[in-house]
């Protein structure tokens, strides 16, 4: 097996390749960058509409939990496909990398929401309290102490969260995004062995996986401070 | 008067948690709230801080009705009362000085300057002058209500509430923040108390409420409180409390 | 837009949707069932065994959850027949999901293993149990408390996974949405209420398993 590998290899990373491998890296970091870049942030919004202490409005509080109830429950794939014909129910003809990126999007702000609202029922009511008599208001509350000390509890699952959302983009080789699955099913259909293509895709998988962790734990030192690191 | 509270009550249905609470406070007056657990203390200066929302009663400061429904009101009142509580709540992210100072720059908007040097005037007042740049979890507990005692003078409240403020306390640290009260009482600060340390309520109070049950039992100097209690209830309290 | 809305027809395959979601509810329960299998002899490994084949199973444990279910599923389905296995549709997306679910399960079975406390095992000891009796008495009902919850949440984790089956013609749920797509092109009102069924779905298996883990092992689990 190894010997078939490696007479398969020069044959497999030709310049050509490398460089379609390589665009197909790109589509899944654009897929992954834009989709949970905006994801924290629709996380973010969705956990501080959730928060009793911020939002008195009980119907928009409802309305936000709804939200995230429902899209956790949706598989990426039937969200990617209904994100796709809404697109086109609605005749517009978009790239099927921005369909990917919107679903990643979606599914990833539904996930992150929950991190986030963890993360921010695990500061002390008596912290909000103590912010409350002293006119701090809420969101000010938010971003000064509460924040700052939920980010021990959301970063850890918010990092395995974001791995899930670089597998998931996987799916997004069913609409003809060229990110990496895609790029491997092609290999593999142009005669290249199921092992070499899937093979090098799935390390490639990997190292992006390993690069997510480090960007956790580059978080973890900009966000936490040393005295409260786990 | 400064401060009046009028038949102030709290809490629904069966077990109200107050129950026409009523009396005032002046200027300079050191008013202590004493009682045992449960008797709604600690409800009457959540209420005025507006942690907890009267079911009914008027809390008037000179004179003027505060609106516990009113948003503005309760963030009017906020301003003019400041409250210390049993367990300090320090920003754990922030270090001493930025707890005290964090207020006054970001509410009150007061000039960085001003506001710096009074934050580190204020906790070396405290005893902290050396502790300026340390976090809550580096800090004893009596370290930390000293910070939380300068947070809340920081903000020049004309009432300063006291939640029992060394209940939470290790015996030995208990000192150190009844001599700063006592400096703060020494100074004139308008003070209303809730504590369990009968000696330092004794030393300290203008006047003094027993309470029980959500209600004010009986209301008298410190004296007339705890040599001659004329309530049964008030005079059970007090010979238990004085037996220790 | 051109584009009438025919909910009619759609609601018409309601029963047919519903079938498919049976279909997901069992292959999910297969690859949970294999998967737990493995898993417990992986944690097994992890906490007892010697460090060369604890490593080994990092690494088998590190590789499922690190790459997409669709690549390994793929990898199976099309690199297997090389080394002369040949798995039908079906036979590749059930190994797929029991050997990713079983890296999971392995995790979360260590956890509970691990938490077993040295004390509680000696208490045992001294009140006269017997190895098994111990096993019986304290060790099962502790672990049933520990993993019930993260457990029943895999579970519900592994439904939604099985979507991934319908890429490979299986006819669960998302399979037979994209049956009738490509009959009627009825496409938005067919993924609505596919989308709807999994939610509805997961809140009920959600709901169901809370309820049986309150009754049957008195645990109060939230599950997903």
């Amino acid at each position: 097996m190894l010997a078939t590998l490696s007479a398969e290899a020069p044959r497999f990373f030709t310049y050509w390749n490398l460089v379609f491998l390589a665009t197909a890296l790109g589509n899944t970091l654009v897929m992954v960058a834009v989709g949970c870049g905006l994801g924290v942030v629709a996380g973010l919004g969705l956990a501080v509409l959730r928060a009793k202490r911020i939002v008195r409005f009980a119907p928009l509080r409802w309305a936000a939990i709804l939200i995230v109830e429902v899209f956790r429950r949706i598989p990426v794939l039937v969200l990617l496909m209904f994100v796709f014909f809404t697109f086109q129910l609605l005749g517009l003809n978009v790239r099927a990398l921005f369909v990917g990126a919107l679903a990643i999007l979606l599914r990833s702000a539904s996930l992150f929401a929950e991190n986030f609202r963890a993360g921010l029922e695990s500061v002390h009511p008596n912290q909000w309290d103590a912010a409350e008599v002293m006119n701090l208001g809420p969101l000010a509350t938010l971003r000064r102490t509460v924040l700052p000390q939920a980010w021990p509890v959301i970063l850890p699952p918010l990092t395995i969260g974001l791995v899930g959302m670089v597998k998931a983009t996987s799916l997004a080789s069913q609409i003809s995004v060229l990110e990496l699955t895609f790029a491997a099913r092609q290999l593999n259909q142009r005669g290249f062995s199921a092992l070499i293509a899937f093979g090098t895709i799935l390390v490639l998988y990997f190292l992006l996986s390993f690069a997510i962790a480090r960007l956790g734990a580059f978080a973890e030192r900009r966000l936490v401070p040393k005295h409260r690191r786990a | 008067m400064f401060l009046s509270i009028d038949a102030l009550s709290a809490g629904y249905g069966a077990a109200p948690v107050l129950e026409g609470v009523s009396f005032a406070v002046e200027r300079g007056e050191i008013v202590s709230l004493i009682g045992p657990s449960g008797s709604g203390k600690s409800t009457v200066l959540r209420c005025l801080v507006g942690l907890v929302r009267p079911s009914a009663g008027r809390v008037a400061i000179d004179g003027v009705a505060v609106d516990y429904a009113s948003r503005a009101a309760v963030r009017g009142v906020r301003d003019r009362l400041a409250i210390v509580f049993q367990q300090y709540n320090l920003f754990q992210n922030m270090t001493a000085l930025d707890n005290v100072t964090v207020a006054p720059l970001t509410v009150k908007r007061w000039p960085r300057a001003e506001v710096m040097e009074e934050g580190r005037r204020l906790l070396a007042a405290v005893g902290l002058g050396d502790k300026l740049g340390a976090y809550p979890d580096q800090l004893s507990g009596g370290q930390q209500q000293r910070v939380a005692i300068a947070r809340a003078l920081a903000l020049r409240p004309e009432i300063l509430l006291l939640d029992e403020v060394t209940s939470a306390l290790d015996p030995e640290l208990v000192t150190e923040v009844l001599d700063t009260i006592r400096g703060l009482a020494a100074r004139g600060m308008t003070m209303l108390v809730v504590s369990h340390e009968m000696a330092f309520v004794r030393e300290v109070s203008s006047r003094v409420l027993f309470m029980d049950q959500g209600r004010v039992i009986e209301a008298g100097t410190p004296a007339e409180i705890f040599d001659a209690p004329r309530t049964e209830r008030a005079r059970e309290f007090v010979t238990k409390i004085l037996r220790h | 837009m051109g584009y009438t809305f025919q909910w009619g027809q759609a609601t018409g395959y309601i029963p047919y949707l519903a079938g498919g979601a049976l279909v997901a509810l069992q292959l999910a329960f297969f690859g949970f069932a294999i998967g737990m299998v493995i898993g417990a002899a992986c944690a097994a490994v992890k906490v007892y065994g010697p460090r060369a084949a604890r490593r080994a199973v990092d690494g088998y444990i590190s590789f499922f959850t690190n790459t997409p279910l669709l690549v390994q599923i793929f990898f199976l389905f099309y690199a297997l027949p090389d080394a002369g296995i040949f798995l039908d549709s079906y036979e590749a997306v059930l190994a797929g999901i029991s050997l990713n679910a079983s890296a999971y399960l392995a995790e979360i079975q260590r956890a509970g293993f691990i938490s077993v406390r040295r004390s509680e095992l000696d208490a045992a000891e001294t009140l006269g149990f017997s190895r098994l009796q111990t096993i019986r008495h304290v060790v099962l009902p502790h672990l049933l408390k520990t993993l019930y919850a993260p457990l029943a949440n895999h579970y519900i984790v592994m439904v939604l996974g099985t979507s991934i089956a319908a890429i490979f013609g299986v006819e669960e749920l998302t399979g037979r949405a994209l049956n009738i797509n490509s009959i009627t092109f009825r496409s938005f009102e067919i993924f609505t209420i596919a989308a709807a069924m999994y939610v509805v779905l997961t809140v009920a298996a959600s709901a169901s398993l809370y309820w049986f883990g309150l009754y049957a092992f008195r645990v109060r689990a939230k599950v997903f």
